[in-house]
């Protein structure tokens, strides 16, 4: 992104600091005390957590889908506390792509538009976007199957193109929300094998699961419990 | 690495964020994820958009059926004229009935005003096919004796035959009318056909069009005054006295009239204009049209809410839809745009198959009516254009919902 200029030091991809999430109810559920953590720019962070632990409101919350009760969230060094809802769109648009254990594709979309609309929203045109999608399904290694509709496609091959539509926008983080969840073990493999790929790339990646082993494979582990985090280990 | 953030640098992305969020989704994305959204869920759209064109149609057909018909009217009034005036005989003093002069229709023609002036007389013979039928066979149907100059005066026209020259006051031929014709079973004077009336027997020589302004006449038998006296063995007073006046006299030929034919109880004349029931006949049809266009409108509103309903349930469908696009970025406008986008498209689609539905309803209707085919072009203008008002409004609800609906619950819906 020409924004930034090549001397300025890179920022965290992501930090939050003292990072609280309360919903209202009486009581109100505290599902968030006073988080820290950054993920550095070239990291590969896991947060391991059992479900309830509030790893799905942190990823909500670092991925700007949700605003913290306290606390700051900055993402590639832009603190988006003060942001209005646009402007958080347009974080996520720029600097951040998600990855869902769903996969979330739209099933009347070719698995090459399905990438390509996340260039929509960046104003990008159609032929370029289509461009650049071919260019990131290639990447993922489904050159074969561009103009396939996400019902041709196996399970693995579905979170490939979810996982190419994250990298299209070249984010400054990748977000995974459970990516094996709903995969077989072989397909598991080869996803968990393609986010090493990636982050020798280069790409920062942040992957939330409940799944230790998965956790386990990365050089940089968090884990949560009762909404707080209880290790960092690098 | 060095983590620290100078300011100025987070101004300056923030800015970029600012600028970003303010070019992003094209109006092609939105049109292409409207339409593309609606095409794709065809059936279903065909039905949603489906109340919306039967509106439209009624409307475009009504508007269009009034205008030929009107259209048709008047170009009847056109042809018929609006130049005809009939003079009676009104109510007299007391109980006595007035009666028109034999001579007034011959005092008539002599003002300037006046292009053709024919008396008839209703007659009380009877008419039979032929002398052998029962007397009560009379089918309904009348005889009056007419002046020569009665198919000029009414500008009548011939389905079959030569209506009777000069030589008519002496012979016994008779003209019969449409209906007359009709019921007496006889389709063509080649050979001389006859009628019984009174107690002789009359050739029919020539069969009438219907005529629009005397559709009384379409029912009788029509021979000339001397004959009908003859067979009566009587003086008959005229009945009615048909005038053709040039098109800017009407009114004075009319405002003379009655001290012409009866100088001295012009009172007991009354003076009608025939064309003046057909233009009644065509406010009569506006009534009706605003009946149509009122339930027209209904199924517009039924319409309407077809299309909001099938815009609800595509949004509560499309949670995760929704969610995700937001989670790449996109803002609440933009959801926004697109689900209304997509009623548009239906409101747009609706429209112009109701319009194409109507126009071909109006053709096929007037032409089955031998009506000149007349659709405004602003019926077709205000139809699209309304369709997609309706549409508009029917999304406007879903697609705030849409908008308004929290990333985070979008995203769990699934």
């Amino acid at each position: 992104m020409s924004a930034l200029a090549p001397t300025r030091p890179v920022p965290p991809a992501l930090e939050l600091v003292a990072v609280g999430k309360e919903y209202a109810g009486s009581p109100p559920v505290r599902v968030l005390h006073g988080v820290d953590l950054r993920v550095d720019d070239g990291d590969f962070v896991t947060i391991v957590g059992q479900s309830g632990s509030g790893k799905s409101t942190l990823l909500h919350v670092a991925g700007t889908l949700d605003r913290p009760t306290s606390g700051r969230v900055l993402v590639a060094g832009v603190d988006t506390t003060e942001l209005s809802d646009d402007q958080l769109a347009a974080v996520r648009s720029r600097h951040l792509g998600f990855v869902f254990q769903q996969f979330f594709l739209l099933e009347d979309l070719s698995a090459l538009d399905n990438v390509a609309l996340a260039l929509a929203y960046q104003g990008v045109g159609m032929a370029e976007r289509r461009t650049r999608a071919g260019a990131l399904l290639d990447r993922v290694g489904l050159s074969h199957r561009v103009h396939h509709l996400p019902r041709e496609l196996s399970g693995g091959e579905r979170q490939r193109v979810a996982i190419a539509r994250a990298l299209v926008t070249d984010p400054s983080l990748l977000l995974a929300d459970e990516p094996t969840g709903n995969l077989d073990s072989q397909s598991t493999r080869s996803i968990l094998d393609l986010l090493h790929e990636l982050h020798d790339e280069g790409v920062t990646i942040l992957v939330i699961t409940h799944d230790t082993s998965v956790a386990a494979l990365a050089p940089h582990q968090i884990t949560v419990a009762d909404g707080r985090i209880t290790a960092d280990r690098r | 690495m060095n983590h620290t953030i100078s300011p100025a640098d987070q101004v300056t992305d923030t800015e970029a964020i600012r600028h970003v969020a303010s070019s992003r989704f094209r109006f092609g994305d939105i049109l292409a994820a409207g339409v593309g959204s609606m095409t794709r869920r065809g059936a279903r759209s065909v039905l949603s958009a489906l109340g919306v064109s039967i509106g439209i149609a009624a409307l475009v057909a009504v508007l269009g059926l009034s205008d030929s018909s009107r259209a048709e009217l008047s170009d009847r009034l056109d042809r018929l004229g609006t130049n005809l005036l009939v003079v009676t005989a009104g109510q007299g003093f007391g109980t006595e009935t007035a009666s028109l002069d034999t001579d007034a229709a011959a005092r008539i023609s002599h003002i300037g005003a006046v292009n053709e002036a024919a008396a008839v007389i209703s007659t009380d013979l009877t008419l039979l096919r032929n002398e052998w039928m029962s007397t009560n066979d009379t089918r309904g149907l009348g005889v009056v004796g007419a002046d020569a100059t009665l198919l000029d005066t009414l500008n009548g026209t011939i389905a079959d035959g030569e209506w009777p020259g000069d030589h008519w006051s002496t012979a016994p031929v008779a003209v019969v009318g449409a209906e007359a014709a009709r019921r007496l079973g006889i389709t063509s004077v080649a050979d001389g056909p006859t009628v019984h009336v009174g107690n002789r027997d009359v050739t029919v020589v020539a069969i009438l069009d219907p005529l629009s302004l005397a559709e009384d006449l379409d029912r009788a038998v029509i021979v000339s005054r001397p004959m009908a006296e003859q067979i009566a063995a009587a003086d008959l007073s005229p009945t009615a006295i048909y005038i053709r006046t040039g098109a800017a006299t009407v009114d004075a030929v009319r405002g003379l009239l009655p001290a012409t034919v009866s100088p001295l109880a012009p009172e007991e004349v009354e003076v009608t204009r025939p064309s003046d029931a057909l233009s009644a006949k065509e406010s009569a049809e506006e009534t009706f049209t605003a009946l149509f266009l009122g339930l027209g409108a209904v199924a517009l509103l039924v319409g309407g809410i077809g299309i909001a309903n099938v815009m609800i349930i595509s949004v509560i469908e499309r949670r995760t839809e929704i969610g995700l696009r937001r989670a790449l970025g996109a803002r609440r406008r933009d959801i926004r745009r697109q689900f209304l986008s997509e009623s548009v498209a239906l409101g747009l689609a609706g429209g112009i198959a109701g319009v194409l539905m109507g126009s071909v309803a109006t053709v096929v209707f007037a032409r089955t009516q031998g009506w000149r085919v007349v659709i405004p072009p602003a019926a077709g203008v205000v139809g699209i254009v309304g369709a997609v008002l309706i549409g508009a409004i029917a999304g406007l609800y879903p697609a705030v919902r849409a908008a308004r609906l929290a990333p985070t619950d979008a995203l769990r819906g699934a």
